[in-house]
């Protein structure tokens, strides 16, 4: 019963292959959190969030750049999620703001596919854990080739048409402080990928666009999306 | 049979239930050593793929936490840091308030699932061992409950000892889970009633993501959970699955002043 990772990434930093562990952050772009405006205070949340929100892309949801991902039967639209990720590169625990980027091996581009969801109380994991709802690539690029991992853009275009461009300078936490605030209570392991957080409003796209990701350095990921019966 | 992974002696090593001479229980490894329990470093039984956990799946322990049936089970995930073996060491934060355990029925997956049916569900079960799956509600959030700070913190989901294997356990829907802390019995509970029983959880499940070989089912707590502390010793046992045996410690024994 090895555990097997569904998805090649050309990596040619350690760790050298990923571990098929990928954790996704809700609400550290500041886009994200404006975009609930005073709803985080309101019940159910009654306070904005504390503690870094993650969540599981479990690893029947990875699937590599240039992949069809299928868009389940009943569900109109899903939501794009272009996000930065962090490919850890050693044992990261209770790691300092300071040091935080020495654990790193690189980065690649992480697409956080969700059938759109409210509220963040305690949603089904349907909406994030379908097969093949985890694009990422297209490779992993080594930490000493991106200067500063908080200024980078994101641009997420459909079907060749410019529909979202961030930064990922207006993160909550930016990417040091969201490991040493990740770390603090979980470990993370060479090869995991924790994706730092997507920027609202997230693009929606339906069967049959192709979506392209681009980060500064990082490359372009591209996936089409087709419909369950295709 | 009952299966489990323990390092001994430089090397990790596949071992199954064995009696010493005087009597103790203790395992013997694939190459002919019998070895005591506490001579080996008990390993979670297999290699765990994704980790599935229900919330709230016993009615009583829903009432306990005063919350109300859902529509759909909740299920949320949990990484591989999580785990541990039997035997184990666990961190108990200092200054929190109400860390608990759950002893669950941990369902391990032998062959992929994809929109399976409730008559076929358990076809694909390799097998089955005991989950305690802490918690620390101190540190629970309102967003994507239960968020991982509460739920998903290393060392805090303890597997094993043994992988029983689906052939070995007639009925998941029967057995009895019992929780001793320092020896106390605190939690008892059947799997006969979990509001979302094992085939149940594999249909549903399998329903909307591929299951895998490998992956696993924590397939929720009954009423009875408590607090523990640094110190104590947290005993879960399943009917025919064995005893699960962890130990709380403080920060001190992890460097944290």
């Amino acid at each position: 019963m090895a555990v097997t990772v569904p998805v090649a990434v050309p990596i040619d930093v350690a760790p050298w292959r990923l571990s098929g562990v990928v954790y996704g952050t809700l609400l550290n772009h500041r886009s994200a959190v404006a975009a609930l405006g005073a709803a985080v205070n309101a019940p159910p949340y009654q306070a904005p969030p504390r503690a870094p929100v993650l969540y599981v892309k479990p690893r029947n949801t990875l699937t590599p750049a240039g992949a069809s991902v299928v868009i389940p039967a009943g569900v109109p639209e899903v939501e794009v999620g272009a996000c930065l990720g962090l490919v850890i590169g050693r044992s990261a625990c209770r790691v300092s703001e300071a040091q935080a980027l020495e654990y790193l091996a690189g980065y690649l581009i992480v697409n956080d596919v969700s059938v759109p969801h409210l509220p963040y109380y305690r949603p089904s994991i349907r909406h994030k854990a379908r097969d093949g709802f985890c694009p990422l690539g297209p490779r992993v690029t080594a930490r000493a080739a991106l200067a500063d991992p908080d200024a980078l853009t994101i641009r997420v275009h459909v079907d060749g048409e410019l529909r979202q461009e961030a930064s990922t300078a207006e993160l909550v936490r930016p990417v040091a402080r969201l490991l040493a605030d990740v770390t603090e209570f979980m470990t993370l392991a060479p090869g995991d990928v924790l994706a730092v957080g997507a920027a609202a409003p997230a693009p929606r796209v339906r069967a049959g666009q192709r979506v392209s990701i681009e980060i500064d350095g990082l490359g372009v990921l591209t996936n089409t999306f087709a419909g369950a019966g295709s | 049979m009952m299966r489990a992974r323990v390092a001994y002696a430089g090397a990790l090593h596949g071992a199954e239930p064995a009696q010493l001479a005087d009597g103790r229980s203790g395992v013997r490894l694939a190459d002919g050593r019998v070895l005591a329990e506490e001579e080996v470093v008990w390993l979670p039984p297999f290699e765990a793929g994704t980790i599935i956990a229900l919330g709230l799946n016993y009615a009583a322990h829903a009432r306990e936490l005063a919350l109300q049936a859902q529509e759909e089970p909740l299920v949320f995930l949990k990484g591989p840091g999580a785990l541990l073996g039997h035997r184990g060491t666990t961190r108990r934060p200092a200054g929190v308030k109400f860390m608990h355990y759950e002893c669950e029925l941990a369902v391990v997956i032998g062959r992929s699932a994809r929109s399976v049916r409730r008559g076929e569900a358990l076809q694909h079960v390799a097998g089955y061992c005991i989950a305690n799956d802490y918690a620390i509600r101190d540190y629970l959030e309102n967003w994507y409950r239960p968020n991982l700070r509460a739920k998903n913190r290393d060392g805090a989901t303890v597997l094993g000892p043994w992988l029983v294997d689906a052939a070995d356990v007639p009925d998941p829907g029967n057995l009895g889970l019992r929780t001793f802390v320092n020896g106390r019995l605190t939690q008892q509970g059947n799997t006969r009633d979990l509001i979302s029983d094992v085939p149940a959880l594999i249909e549903y499940l399998s329903s909307f993501m591929t299951l895998a070989a490998g992956d696993v089912i924590l397939t929720g707590t009954p009423e009875g959970v408590s607090n523990v502390e640094a110190g104590d010793e947290v005993a879960c046992e399943i009917d025919g699955l064995g005893r699960l045996l962890n130990t709380l410690v403080g920060d001190d024994a992890f460097g944290i002043a």
